[in-house]
């Protein structure tokens, strides 16, 4: 299943698909050191978004989360990719940063998130003027 | 719809005014693109919220930004840091913790920001005026520079902050523009009775209930009582953008943009009018205190936003009043140069005897700074009050700074008027 959309920061990236039901807040919502959710009030507490390609309606709170998103990136613990439903501004800053200073790479994303599941296969392209996402279903929830 | 860059922006972006200026404007130009902005616009001023240390990312990116001989092309203030610079004997933080957090608030002051460290920049001689277009982070200043003021800035904040320092520039998008600053949710103040409206703790909640009902509209609130002084509107703003994302409100009558419902709505018609009552105020402010009436405090907190002089006067009448030593401390945030004056005055002699902590530079709820934790911590502050409990693990009592005086007496949470 192959669907377009935007992106807000430029890049390649593929792994599996942390679905989230609700906004998350970096700051105050994600461990730094292990890329663990840690926000008490939301529905996914627990799980970790290293290495994910993290998938939410869109981004939420402070605007340090800036700087929780590229401190995440820069220790090896930030997602993959972020694709969300809306465009936020906060994330996308963190990731512009993270790949100013360390060459690290995060893009995100701006697409439909309906019919994707956690645990499916994604592909991140967005390189030229679009970003095309590939979902392989493999997730649990999968319509 | 691409990004226009003026003669100007390339020169910085190709590094001929350096290094460091280059790489702020990469990631303008970046963010600006994202964002979908059609060019940049000139700032006169800036206002930094990265003294906080979130990491070594912080540092990073500010000592490559003072390597590369960057400068801020304006007027530049800092926002709270990590530590009291003037007071280091009440902090309570170690030295690992100590360490990065002071390297941080020197090297933004290395880039030739004004070492201010207040979140109340609107308060010192860098208040800007009706209709400037500034680059300002920290959210009650925004909320209070854009609706208060009317000065023009979007919601920034961490790195982009300074890189519109860096640059003097910023997107030309959202609040910069006219057209995106109209009201478009109204909140109508109705049934409260005369002798209510003109408490401290009317501002706070309405601020409270704003918030969390504005999701990213503009609101305008109608039947707002003129405020006493700005520090009402301070603590309103700084609610509203706790307890949600609000950069601009308009108060009919009250704020510059809205001499008229009318206006508020640039002649259009609000999408929603959510009515709210004296029964909501009290709700909001019974939900923003986690311990019950008499439980005993270990402090009162004042000053988030930092003091103003006003407000300094105010309380230095009322301890006057009383004379009495108070059961427990009063720590007061406020802006270092709103202590400096005071002292000039010589209005700050004899605060020992009212056991009365001035602490600048930082805030009590971001830093180890209270002495005592064996109790809960009163305060007049909706910004404090809703943190704190996240930030540092405290209870915490809301009240009227009366309240809050009373209550450092008796050693328990004390309201005078319920």
């Amino acid at each position: 299943m192959m669907r377009l959309g935007r992106f807000l920061v430029a890049g390649e990236a593929s792994g599996s698909a942390l679905v989230l039901a609700e906004p998350l807040s970096f700051w105050g919502g994600v461990d730094v050191g292990t890329g663990a959710i840690i926000d008490k009030s939301h529905p996914d507490l627990g799980r970790n978004i290293a290495g994910r390609i993290l998938v939410m309606p869109c981004g939420r709170g402070s605007s340090s989360s800036s700087s929780v998103l590229a401190e995440a990136i820069r220790r090896g613990v930030g997602p993959l990719a972020i694709v969300m439903a809306r465009p936020d501004p906060i994330l996308t800053v963190g990731s512009i940063v993270a790949r100013s200073l360390y060459d690290l790479c995060c893009p995100i994303v701006v697409a439909t998130i309906e019919g994707v599941a956690t645990d499916d296969e994604v592909k991140i392209t967005a390189l030229e003027s679009a970003a095309q996402i590939d979902v392989a279903g493999s997730g649990h929830n999968q319509p | 719809m691409t990004l226009q860059l003026t003669s100007y922006d390339q020169s910085l972006l190709g590094g001929e005014q350096g290094s460091a200026a280059a790489s702020a404007m990469k990631i303008l130009v970046a963010f600006a693109e994202a964002i979908g902005a059609e060019a940049l616009l000139d700032i006169t001023q800036a206002h930094v919220d990265g003294c906080l240390y979130h990491g070594e990312v912080s540092l990073d990116f500010v000592e490559r930004l003072v390597q590369g001989g960057g400068r801020v092309r304006v007027p530049t203030t800092l926002n709270v840091g990590a530590l009291d610079l003037i007071h280091p004997e009440i902090m309570r933080i170690g030295t690992s913790r100590e360490a990065p957090a002071r390297r941080l608030m020197e090297a933004h002051e290395a880039l030739g920001c004004h070492p201010s460290f207040t979140c109340a920049p609107y308060q010192t001689l860098f208040r800007p005026s009706f209709g400037e277009q500034i680059a300002w982070g920290e959210s009650n200043a925004i909320v209070f520079a854009n609706s208060v003021i009317g000065a023009r800035t979007n919601r920034y904040g961490d790195f982009i902050d300074l890189c519109c320092a860096l640059t003097g520039r910023a997107p030309a998008w959202g609040l910069h523009l006219d057209e995106n600053r109209s009201g478009r949710l109204l909140f109508r103040l109705s049934n409260f009775p005369d002798s209510s409206i003109a408490s401290d703790s009317l501002y706070v909640a309405v601020g409270l209930i704003v918030g969390e009902r504005s999701d990213e509209r503009i609101p305008v609130i109608e039947g707002l009582p003129p405020p006493r002084d700005e520090d009402q509107l301070k603590a309103f703003g700084a609610a509203a953008a706790s307890t949600g994302s609000v950069g601009l409100f308009h108060a009919v009558g009250v704020t510059p943009e809205a001499p008229s419902l009318a206006a508020a709505f640039a002649g259009g018609t609000p999408d929603e009018t959510i009515v709210v009552r004296p029964a909501d105020i009290d709700d909001a402010l019974r939900r923003l205190s986690t311990v019950p009436e008499g439980a005993p405090i270990a402090a009162v907190c004042l000053g988030t936003p930092h003091f103003s002089r006003r407000e300094w006067d105010r309380l230095l009448r009322l301890l006057d009043a009383t004379k009495a030593r108070r059961c427990v401390p009063i720590y007061v945030n406020t802006g270092r140069a709103t202590l400096q004056g005071l002292e000039q005055d010589g209005l700050l002699r004899d605060i020992d005897r009212f056991n009365l902590i001035p602490v600048v530079d930082t805030c009590t709820y971001i830093t180890a700074i209270l002495e005592r934790l064996d109790g809960a911590v009163m305060t007049n502050s909706g910004k404090w009050a809703h943190y704190a409990p996240g930030n540092i693990g405290v209870e915490v009592a809301f009240g009227d700074l009366d309240d809050c005086l009373a209550s450092a007496a008796a050693g328990r949470v004390t309201r005078l008027r319920r």
